[in-house]
């Protein structure tokens, strides 16, 4: 009994503190230093941020570089599955040009009318747009981000808008001096305030991981006033971190599924070049 | 002359070939995400590691392991010292393997394998969790670490095959 315990102790001590086969450092100096880095990362130790941003800028180009090959094997099986499905996207398409060439001409009516009347209570919001290029986006099963190639050089700021055509996406939640780090709306940890439209239902859009979003804090019984049509989901601008009326999504047909998920309008998959908006509500009362 | 420069390398480049991969694979997060297959996703490092420093050690130092973690961390956006952290658990549990074992068996590294990404996973989703109020999907962590485990006689063959390989370079 006690000589099994004692190989248990000599295994462990010679696995933990011996330094064989020509190793540096032995596993236990190693595995404390991770230890060290994790706690002083938790309490935002500020030798450790530094470091960290040392080592994003020069590990987001490397990862972008060693990455080509991938993405283009990504963009090509993409395209494959596009000429597949050419004929069936063309009818789609048709038939959606058509409803569209009706919606725009009210739309512009609708714009004409929203500028004049913000002119009137003397109320405009001002957006600074910075362009940037999606560098890392990795579909991780962890944590839903993209990099992009502009930092604090380019004035890119926490929490600003990710924007991919009119459609929001994410936000920034890292700056670096030459990249950033946007967290997508589809992540477990992203919330943002929304507008459930033609209701006028306030909730909140929550991420769930996949590759959409999920309704919550509705009261239940605004569920009746969400009948059996398609739900537009806009942003509400609570909160003041992105204006309102950003479309975000759709939900089908709320009360047949009877589920609450979000189909983002954007595909975060195929994210390539995006836009970084702040805004700012100037009053000029 | 030229053929010997040659040759010494190539010596180079095949004794740190396993090192070359593992920095490849945490850059570029090697898991075939863009089949964009619905929940498939294993950890490529993790069985790199495991393979290396429970068969041959010689060719994967922990100091590169601990410096991968870190990039690793970077890459996928998460604290960094979790990754560096959780790759070296799986060198302590093959090096203790490797001090308790006379004759390897291919089931007993299978199911240590096993027992050691669910240890890892287990630590990292509670130090992101609990330390870092990061939220995780459980589910995702634990489909992950069975394709790890299902792909990992995959792997071996693969690895087995590049070791013979580096080893016949060795000995050339």
């Amino acid at each position: 009994m006690a000589s099994s315990r004692d190989d248990f102790v000599i295994a462990i001590r010679s696995a933990f503190l011996k330094k064989s086969y020509q190793q540096k450092f032995s596993l236990l100096t190693l595995i404390f230093s991770s230890i060290i880095i994790i706690v002083l990362g938790s309490i935002n130790f500020k030798p450790i941020q530094y470091v960290k941003i040392g080592i994003n800028e020069v590990i987001y180009r490397s990862s972008f570089i060693i990455s080509i090959p991938e993405n283009y094997i990504k963009k090509l099986s993409l395209q494959l599955k596009d000429h597949l499905n050419l004929y069936d996207n063309y009818i789609k398409i048709e038939t959606d040009l058509i409803e569209l060439k009706k919606k725009k001409l009210n739309n512009d009516f609708l714009i004409l009318e929203n500028n004049r009347l913000r002119e009137l209570i003397n109320e405009t919001i001002q957006s600074k747009d910075i362009y940037a290029k999606v560098l890392v986006d990795k579909d991780s099963p962890y944590l839903k981000s993209i990099v992009l190639n502009k930092g604090s050089k380019n004035n890119v700021k926490l929490g600003m808008a990710i924007i991919d055509d009119v459609y929001l996406v994410g936000k920034i939640i890292e700056v670096n001096y030459t990249n950033s780090r946007a967290l997508l709306l589809s992540d477990l940890n992203s919330k943002i305030p929304v507008l459930l439209e033609p209701a006028g239902i306030h909730a909140v859009l929550s991420g769930t991981g996949k590759n959409y979003g999920v309704i919550e804090f509705t009261k239940e019984e605004y569920n009746q006033e969400l009948n059996d049509t398609d739900i537009i989901v806009y942003t509400s601008g609570y909160g003041g971190l992105f204006k309102s009326g950003l479309p975000v999504g759709k939900i089908n047909n709320y009360k047949k599924e009877n589920k609450n998920e979000i189909n983002f309008f954007s595909d975060f998959r195929q994210l390539d070049y995006v836009k970084i908006v702040s805004y700012e509500m100037e009053s000029n009362n | 002359m030229s053929s010997l420069n040659k040759n010494t390398f190539l010596k180079s480049l095949m004794f740190y070939f396993p090192t070359l991969i593992l920095f490849l694979s945490v850059l570029n997060e090697i898991d075939l995400n863009f089949l964009a297959i619905e929940y498939f996703s294993f950890n490529f490092a993790h069985v790199l590691i495991f393979y290396w420093t429970l068969k041959n050690p010689y060719y994967l130092s922990y100091g590169s392991i601990f410096i991968a973690g870190l990039i690793n961390d970077v890459v996928i956006g998460i604290p960094i010292g979790i990754s560096s952290f959780c790759y070296l658990l799986i060198c302590a549990v093959t090096a203790y393997l490797r001090n308790i074992t006379l004759t390897p068996n291919f089931i007993n590294d299978w199911l240590s394998l096993l027992f050691t990404i669910l240890l890892i996973n287990s630590i990292q989703v509670m130090s992101l969790d609990l330390i870092f109020s990061i939220e995780v999907s459980y589910m995702k962590y634990f489909i992950n670490s069975g394709f790890t485990f299902i792909l990992y006689p995959l792997f071996l063959f693969i690895f087995n095959t590049l070791e013979k390989r580096i080893k016949f370079q060795k000995n050339d």
